[in-house]
């Protein structure tokens, strides 16, 4: 045991990653066992690796030649790089009518606009529901807590009666209005709203003559910027990977999850190309998470529920 | 003060002094009542009725959960993966959104981003969970099975998505792979948000080690937040059917991986039995809302 922990001690590559104990982030708390950082590192490690090596994969995969995509047993890296199966994409998808840049014209479109609408009304509606006391606040807020749980999924049903009979099945509203309705946005915002914005400057604002729309346009709005863009995150990526179930028929109003779909359904010889799509897929969520992630961080705190 | 001024004039016409409010309002609880609370209490009412959109709905009282849990056999197999999925995934997903949470906050600020973006990175990226079908295809190309081929350990390739006894566990891999979601970037920041006066407090009343520490301060302190993780859980457990659906196929060997969302789906979309497929809603409803409420009792027992 002893030979155990001297060699712990050896390892100075620990100290590199675990916080410095005398900065004011970390506290004086208890010396912390060797041994268990050592496993903290290694866990961490080992769940990191399962997380992001399919990802790399597939990473690879798509830019490998096809004979290095058919080879036995197959490997993981690439070795001869080509952009053969990215430019392949527009010609795989001409037997459907459709060129490649519809599609994702329709992805970027709906899923900007549904954002963009999903983080405005979802502010308004959670300063309203932070900041005034008016009789419905209290029934709204117990629903959109109980609304948490149920999402798009196990509501797309239900959901499907009301697009039919509204008459908008097969437009881009089935993929826009359901998740402006989303409780999460409004939930997170007057949580946040409840710690940010102090009544005191509401208060003072008002005696100064602004009105309520004044109010929220100039004082909250920027007062809530990290809290919108933890909601833009949340809304692209739900948005970007929606695939809309026995609602849109229309294969010019079909998204890029589609296509991925239909391209990854062509087997072994196509998996470079269906690997090309879901790299090009996962490139804008993760491009908004870079932006936004401090500002998530930040403003994620106020999400708890009190029972 | 100002408030007490106002208020005769505010009882006088609230309406007028509220209506900046309601139009700011206005959006969201239109949208929340079309697409939330209708169709909750929409499903509820039409699971009574016979109904196929075509023709009037007609009442047949309690026939439809009469079939759903007497007659329908294969629906009682996938209520019950739907429960296995949920039961193993969603505690499990739960954990790793907070154990590995827990875990970070030990490190500096710059090893803490990067990890938290690694694991957070499968759920960003959405449906990038079919690169699994890569892994696990059925030829010698798939990765398992070229792995186990060239160690020996198979002579031949293993159908790994169309055998009733792997495809469960590989499903609830790809799940818990893609499960961090928004209740570890949650965790994550409950935790830094966490003031240390009280770990200071904690060391001085005795607390020796990171166990204690955990269930006497750490828990106890992230209570509600918790909460909101475990809903987020509950409903990413009971909903999981584009995984088991795109790995497996629907409907997958013996209905092993089938889901009561992807079951919805086939029942209302395909065959058009809305008031039938309305009550499995009403039942998936019910069991989510009681396992939130069991959580809730649950999670009020930490720290005692």
């Amino acid at each position: 045991m002893s030979v155990l922990r001297i060699k712990m001690r050896r390892l100075p590559i620990l100290n590199r990653f675990v916080a410095d104990r005398k900065s004011s982030d970390q506290r004086k708390r208890f010396t912390r066992s060797r041994a268990g950082t050592f496993f903290y590192v290694l866990f961490l490690i080992a769940f990191g690796l399962f997380s992001v090596l399919p990802l790399i994969y597939c990473v690879c995969t798509s830019f490998k030649p096809i004979d290095e995509l058919l080879i036995f047993p197959p490997k993981f890296f690439v070795s001869r790089p080509t952009w053969a199966n990215y430019l392949a994409l527009p010609s795989l998808l001409s037997n459907m009518r459709i060129p490649l840049s519809r599609y994702i014209f329709n992805s970027l479109f709906i899923t900007l606009f549904t954002t963009f609408l999903y983080v405005m009304i979802s502010t308004a509606a959670g300063f309203v529901l932070s900041k005034t006391k008016m009789k419905i606040n209290g029934i709204l807020i117990t629903g959109v807590q109980m609304a948490l749980l149920f999402n798009a999924f196990t509501l797309a049903i239900p959901r499907y009666l009301i697009f039919s009979y509204m008459g908008i099945i097969d437009t881009f509203w089935v993929y826009i209005l359901p998740y402006c309705a989303s409780s999460m946005g409004v939930f997170l915002m007057k949580q946040y709203i409840d710690g940010a914005v102090p009544e005191a400057l509401l208060e003072a604002a008002r005696i100064d003559g602004a009105g309520q729309f004044r109010i929220f346009n100039q004082l909250v709005i920027p007062m809530v910027k990290p809290c919108m863009m933890t909601l833009t995150l949340f809304g692209f990526q739900a948005v970007w990977a929606t695939v809309p179930d026995g609602t849109i028929f229309n294969e010019s109003l079909k998204t890029l999850p589609t296509i991925m779909a239909n391209i990854n359904a062509g087997g072994i010889a196509r998996s470079g190309s269906a690997m090309a799509v879901t790299v090009i897929m996962m490139i804008p969520p993760i491009f908004i998470y870079i932006i936004t992630q401090s500002n998530v961080l930040e403003s994620m705190n106020s999400a708890g529920i009190k029972e | 003060m100002l408030k007490n001024v106002n208020e005769p004039n505010r009882t006088h016409s609230s309406f007028r002094t509220n209506l900046p409010n309601y139009i700011l309002l206005a959006p969201f609880v239109i949208l929340f009542m079309c697409f939330t609370v209708i169709p909750i209490v929409s499903s509820v009412v039409l699971s009574f009725f016979n109904f196929d959109m075509i023709n009037m709905p007609s009442f047949i009282a309690f026939d439809n959960y009469k079939r759903m849990l007497v007659g329908d056999k294969s629906f009682l197999v996938i209520l019950k993966n739907t429960i296995i999925l949920a039961v193993i995934t969603g505690p499990l997903g739960f954990m790793f959104a907070f154990v590995l949470a827990w875990f970070l906050n030990e490190f500096r600020p710059a090893v803490r981003t990067v990890l938290s973006f690694m694991f957070y990175a499968p759920s960003l990226v959405g449906n990038a969970f079919f690169i699994w079908q890569v892994a696990f295809s059925n030829d010698s190309y798939g990765y398992a099975n070229s792995l186990l081929l060239s160690i020996g350990a198979i002579s031949e390739p293993v159908q790994w998505l169309k055998n009733a006894e792997y495809v469960m566990p590989i499903v609830i891999m790809v799940q818990l792979w893609q499960g961090m979601g928004v209740s570890f970037l949650a965790n994550i920041s409950g935790l830094q948000n966490i003031n240390d006066e009280m770990y200071e407090a904690g060391a001085i009343d005795g607390i020796r080690n990171r166990w204690q520490e955990l269930w006497y301060i750490t828990l106890p302190s992230m209570k509600s937040m918790l909460m909101f993780s475990s809903v987020m859980q509950i409903a990413a457990a009971f909903s999981i059917s584009a995984i088991p659906k795109t790995l497996a196929g629907y409907p997958s060997v013996n209905n092993s991986v089938d889901t009561v969302v992807s079951y919805l789906a086939d029942v209302g979309n395909v065959k058009y039995e809305l008031g039938y497929a309305s009550a499995i809603s009403v039942l998936l409803f019910a069991m989510m809302f009681l396992t939130r409420t069991f959580v809730a009792k649950l999670l009020n027992k930490t720290g005692k």
